[in-house]
């Protein structure tokens, strides 16, 4: 209790406030970084999980690839990039992506998946092209799926995000580093617990998030087939 | 006019669905696809739209070859409903029905407009245009998914099986109003059924398939009925029980008419009585 309450003092202590080591600096930075990382991820990843997830190929090399790259240990990779490249913000970005990939993937791919197949048939029929099935009707309906990819990828990049300090100055992680070279357990605490805040107010914003992407019409239930209902709850306008 | 010539279908797994398949379908009039499940129906109804392409053989309408016609605008000019209603889960009633005019470029004020009529004329109270398809009762999903089909006014209009998961009163409801529409639209419609008495009520000419696609005898109701090509086209109809056996009995000075089960079916009146 004494240990928390040092922390909590450390949070709150003016001199932390200024200079290249301020908290509201090193929020920012941490926000940045995660940021970029989950844009890089995404990037890569979106376009790939909507092309598996629409043609229904590629998906036993995409599972096989994702844990793959779920077992490698993120500090493991993050050491091994920064002997190749040197100390420095490459090596935390490059090993941060490979982290964040995989459940951005997954929510891209499983949100076209989870689509009835019927729906799709239907569009099809009526004369859209594949492009178009793509815009109107997968992507509508696939994004609270990939939304949820998202808001787990958010959350392992934050927390995870640490780990760049080990290798450049940067981020929230710096305060556990330096802490722990110093003994100073007050920072060491204060600093994890602004990164616990920070992960509990991303999550917030997604919940909130996830909860406006549902198409209407779909009232919560993930691309299921309209049911047959007499007098059941309006979905939610 | 729609033309099959000739028409397989295999499927990469190496069912064949359809073998051998001719037939024509005249213009303006309702071609009516019964069978039993898996002989085929479906697939030979997806062959028109290109939704199935044949291994051999051809498709033609008005004397085209429709391989030869890019598939998604091919789609766009005919109208397809489907057993399951196929309705976007994620768009209002109105946007489903002006989805394909939408696609071929309707301005959206104008394609609204028609979508709104197009409700009239399905029978759909225009208070249910804001509503998604999980809003609705089965009835009236099939009645959106009719609108739909007909919303490009095209000329060809495909029907699976459009009222198989509605109950007896309603699909008895949405029969009469398919038979009411078509005679104001007069559209080359291939409907699809396992329901004879469906069938009867609505097509002009009659399919009965066999497995693979086989036609067991081709032709209008009465022609089914009278002169059955063999026992599986009769027990198909029912030309040979129930209430489609009808014999004569004579009670006092009237004829009656009785059915095979000995149930009255009605008194049968000279030909000067109508
Ligand atoms: N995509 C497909 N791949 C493999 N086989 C298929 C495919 N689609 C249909 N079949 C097979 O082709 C045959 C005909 O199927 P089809 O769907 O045309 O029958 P149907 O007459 O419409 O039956 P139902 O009344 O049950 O709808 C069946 O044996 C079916 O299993
Ligand atoms: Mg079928």
């Amino acid at each position: 209790m004494n240990l928390f309450a040092s922390a909590i003092d450390w949070i709150l202590d003016p001199a932390n406030y200024v200079g290249l080591n301020a908290i509201p600096l090193r929020i920012g930075q941490h926000l940045v970084f995660s940021l970029v990382t989950l844009v890089f991820a995404s990037a890569i990843a979106i376009p790939l999980g909507y092309l598996i997830g629409h043609t229904g190929r590629g998906r036993g090399l995409a599972v096989t690839t994702s844990g793959g790259l779920r077992a490698i240990p993120t500090l493991g990779l993050l050491t091994l990039v920064a002997l190749w490249v040197g100390i420095g913000v490459v090596a935390p970005y490059v090993a941060l992506t490979v982290l964040a990939i995989p459940p951005i993937l997954a929510g891209a791919y499983t949100g076209f998946e989870a689509i009835d197949r019927r729906t799709i048939d239907a569009a099809r029929a009526v004369g859209m092209s594949e492009l178009q099935i793509v815009r109107k009707v997968e992507l509508p309906l696939g994004l609270p799926l990939l939304i949820g990819g998202l808001r787990s990828a958010t959350l392992q990049v934050i927390a995870t995000a640490t780990l760049a300090a080990y290798v450049a100055d940067l981020g929230l992680g710096r305060y556990l580093f330096s802490g722990l070279k110093t003994r100073d357990y007050a920072e060491m605490l204060g600093g994890s617990i602004l990164v616990i805040l920070l992960a509990l107010a991303l999550e917030g914003i997604f919940a909130l998030i996830q909860r406006f992407v549902v198409p209407r019409g779909v009232s919560g239930r993930l691309g299921t087939a309209p049911k047959l209902r007499t007098g059941g709850p309006a979905a939610a306008r | 006019m729609i033309e099959f010539r000739s028409v397989s279908k295999r499927f990469p797994d190496g069912t064949l669905a359809v073998e051998d398949f001719s037939l024509v379908l005249p213009s303006h009039k309702t071609t009516v696809l019964v069978g039993s499940s898996g002989s085929g129906k479906t697939t030979l109804l997806r062959m028109i739209n290109r939704m199935v392409d044949p291994t051999s053989g051809s498709v033609e309408i008005d004397g085209e070859d429709i391989a030869t016609l890019p598939p998604v605008k091919l789609r766009r000019g005919i109208g397809y409903v489907m057993q399951n209603s196929g309705l976007l889960p994620h768009r209002t009633v109105l946007d489903n029905v002006a989805t394909v005019p939408l696609l071929r470029g309707t301005p959206k004020r104008q394609a609204r407009a028609d979508a709104l009529a197009m409700l009239d004329t399905v029978g759909l109270d225009r208070a249910l245009a804001d509503r998604y398809p999980s809003q609705l009762s089965g009835g009236q999903q099939q009645r959106v998914g009719v609108a739909r089909g007909l919303a490009v006014n095209p000329n060809i209009l495909l029907m699976d099986e459009p009222f198989g998961a509605v109950d007896p009163i309603v699909r008895a409801e949405l029969q009469q109003e398919l038979v009411r529409l078509q005679k104001e639209l007069d559209k080359t419609v291939v409907f699809v059924t396992h329901d004879i008495e469906e069938a009867f009520l609505l097509g002009d000419q009659i399919v009965i398939l066999r497995d693979g696609g086989r036609i067991a005898q081709v032709g209008s109701p009465a022609e089914l009925l009278a002169n059955p090509a063999d026992d599986f086209v009769a027990s198909f109809v029912g030309a040979d029980r129930g209430r489609r056996a009808l014999h004569v009995e004579r009670h006092g000075n009237e004829d009656v008419v009785v059915d095979s089960d000995g149930r009255l079916a009605g008194v049968l009146k000279p030909e000067s009585a109508r």
